[in-house]
């Protein structure tokens, strides 16, 4: 197989890359100039359609037929980017933003065209200051430049585009999430249907899209269908951007076809290579903390959008591998797990609300040095009876908090049956009384 | 953050201090407008501006915000107070943010948090007492590549020992960002903000209430502010 010549990461680390000069001097917004004059609306998405395009999100929905749920008759459409990163392990976005935010913003044009779009907003993270800086610098010039605002390009094809800055809340990286957000209010996703395509920021048709999507779309139309579909395997075309954190030698974001396996990302030349300081592994979470857990035995699973099913996991997710260590404390894993999302559970549903914290409270408990060997059988119980799986819940959250705390407890469960087997008898008790002592100077509940 | 409550019976808002928002903050809260096909939306990018012109967004503040946007001031506090980002009582001049999320944690961001907490002599949530910095925890703060990290305002700190934090958070230019930045959320210019005096007024408004305890956090920070 020839060399992959890395597509989306090309400009990644080369000197004023955000630049709109440098930018175009690399043949930038050349493809977009074309598509825009060249193409009718329906064409592009029909092309995107064509090339398996599938969203780099975490849900991994087919781009193009996203697109076409879009009524037909609509005035006014909006294009919401997903820039609102958050989701633990995962930072190819801000790779994307600092390093080549007019790739973005190319993207945002072409999938504009193709969606009608008439503002399009690019909602960040807060956390991402130097990256908000530099992609508001990079949009001033583009705007300065006439790729934005009224007939780009001397077609009558005119968008606007904005940024809006969230302000520390996960679950607006949901869609619908992100939309309320956008409108001013909590981030409290909504019921569906109607879904945004109907009916979705300020009740008018939207589309969703992640950044890194977005990005792919000048490389689809600057290179060809047939060169988008020879990469990859069979469901899952293009190339990615994954990345690898934890104590490996080298964490960082690295583009690869879709398709190599977790072990490679942690022991290739080209990623992580090997692990720091004589380390092992113990295991690795590969796709953003949401998807769940593989073993040491299980690093051969292929990082695309099928074969992590079979593993046990929610799915690809972003693909941002976190390495666990042999000398890692799983139960300090588990608590730490079972923290973000009970911090980060939006507080609509109630078994998602109650679960998670419940689920942390257990966590931490046994991560004291208090735990019960039923404590593993009631975390499996409650994660899998507080998400959208079960058909529960509002949005995906809980089934993301429910996967990786099922499969930790699931997969290492020997080794927490053998921390509980060590703590010294009594330590249940004694630190129920610690935490609880008002219940147990009560005269009747006292008596254990 | 726990509950606070404000009873509309006791707590008066001390009109005569005159508001706390000044023309030029509301003019570039209203500038948001375009932007949005509702009024509403433009709440985030208000709250935003007002924080960077006051520091917090206080209960007055609210008021005024939700005058200006045409909605009740019960929408400003439901959104303000779903988001981690928004202060409603006064925060340290430099907020250093310290990740916790798993990658972080594995290469030893719980030493980073501890050391953070013993050179300032403040716990999670707190507030030197001359009010130079706070000290926050925060879910990913998506730089799991440059474990563990901390954030000091707009600067992104990677790779923090926790021996290096003390000159860290000494150093005086701990939270320069190299790109250029762009003011599109912050106040307006530092000469168009209020006058601290008035400023203090209108904070008064609010926790000038002696028997009043649900607002003790807010008498804290003004008591802090006086001496």
């Amino acid at each position: 197989m020839a060399k992959f010549e890395p597509v989306l990461s090309k400009n990644f680390g080369k000197a004023d890359a955000h630049k709109l000069s440098v930018y175009k001097k690399g043949g930038g917004y050349a493809t977009a100039e074309k598509v825009i004059k060249e193409m009718t609306p329906d064409d592009i998405v029909e092309r995107v359609k064509e090339s398996g395009l599938r969203g780099r999100g975490g849900a991994g929905f087919p781009c193009g037929v996203k697109w076409t749920f879009l009524p037909a008759d609509r005035e006014t459409t909006y294009l919401c980017v997903n820039a609102d990163e958050s989701e633990p392990g995962t930072f190819c976005n801000r790779f994307l933003m600092e390093n080549d935010p007019h790739q973005l913003l190319e993207g945002i044009l072409i999938a504009g065209r193709a969606t009608r779009t008439t503002v399009a907003y690019i909602y960040m993270r807060v956390e991402f200051h130097e990256q908000f800086h530099i992609l508001q610098k990079a949009l001033d010039e583009a705007y300065d430049a006439g790729l934005f605002g009224k007939n780009i390009f001397g077609t009558d094809f005119s968008m606007e585009c904005y940024i809006h800055r969230g302000a520390g809340a996960y679950v607006c990286g949901e869609e619908t999430g992100l939309i309320e957000s956008l409108e001013g209010k909590r981030g409290w996703p909504r019921i569906k249907p109607p879904f945004p395509a109907i009916e979705g920021a300020f009740s008018k048709p939207t589309v969703v899209n992640n950044v890194e999507t977005l990005c792919c779309l000048p490389h689809i139309f600057e290179r060809g269908v047939e060169w988008f579909q020879s990469l990859g395997t069979d469901n899952s075309k293009g190339p990615k951007l994954y990345t690898v954190s934890g104590p490996v030698k080298r964490p960082g974001c690295y583009e690869a076809p879709l398709g190599i396996t977790c072990r490679e990302l942690i022991f290739g030349d080209d990623f992580g290579q090997g692990m720091r300081d004589g380390l092992g592994v113990k295991g690795c979470i590969p796709g953003g903390l949401s998807v769940g857990v593989l073993t040491e035995e299980e690093l051969d699973c292929v990082l695309d959008f099928d074969d992590v099913r079979k593993y046990g996991l929610l799915g690809l997710g972003t693909a941002g591998a976190i390495v666990i260590p042999d000398n890692a404390d799983i139960r300090q894993v588990l608590m730490n797990v079972a923290r973000f999302y009970s911090h980060e559970s939006c507080g609509q549903c109630t078994q998602c609300r109650e679960g998670t914290n419940w689920a942390y409270k257990i966590a931490s408990r046994i991560a004291r040095g208090a735990g019960r060997i039923s404590d593993l059988d009631l975390m499996v119980d409650i994660t899998t009876n507080m998400g959208m799986m079960p058909g529960l819940s509002i949005c995906g959250l809980p089934d993301g908090a429910a996967f990786p705390m099922r499969t930790i407890v699931q997969k290492f469960r020997a080794e927490f049956e053998e921390h509980i087997r060590q703590q010294p008898p009594g330590a249940v008790e004694e630190t129920l009384r610690k935490t609880n002592a008002a219940i147990y100077e009560l005269p009747i509940l006292g008596r254990v | 953050m726990g509950w606070k409550t404000l009873d509309r019976r006791t707590a008066k808002h001390d009109t005569e201090a005159g508001p706390v928002l000044n023309e030029a903050v509301r003019d570039k809260i209203r500038s948001f407008f375009p932007r949005y096909e509702t009024k509403r939306a433009v709440l985030l990018p208000a709250l935003h501006v007002v924080q960077d012109a006051l520091g917090h967004v206080s209960y007055q503040a609210m008021a005024e915000i939700a005058e200006v946007l045409e909605i009740p001031p019960s929408a400003v506090l439901d959104t303000l107070t779903f988001y981690t980002h928004f202060w409603d009582h006064d925060k340290g001049k430099k907020v250093a943010v310290v990740c916790r999320s798993l990658s972080c944690q594995l290469m030893g961001a719980d030493s980073v948090l501890d050391a953070c907490k013993n050179e300032l002599g403040i716990d999670e949530h707190g507030t030197t007492e001359d009010g130079s910095f706070s000290l926050v925890t925060e879910e990913c703060l998506a730089a799991c590549d440059h474990a563990p990290c901390m954030l000091i305002n707009e600067k992104m700190h990677k790779c923090v020992k926790p021996e290096q934090v003390g000159k860290l958070l000494k150093d005086a230019k701990n939270a320069e960002i190299e790109p250029e930045r762009s003011d599109l959320f912050d106040g307006p210019t530092a000469s168009a903000t209020p006058a601290p005096s008035q400023k203090n007024n209108g904070d008064e408004a609010v926790a000038d209430n002696g028997d009043d305890d649900v607002l003790g956090k807010t008498s804290d920070v003004d008591e802090m502010r006086d001496s």
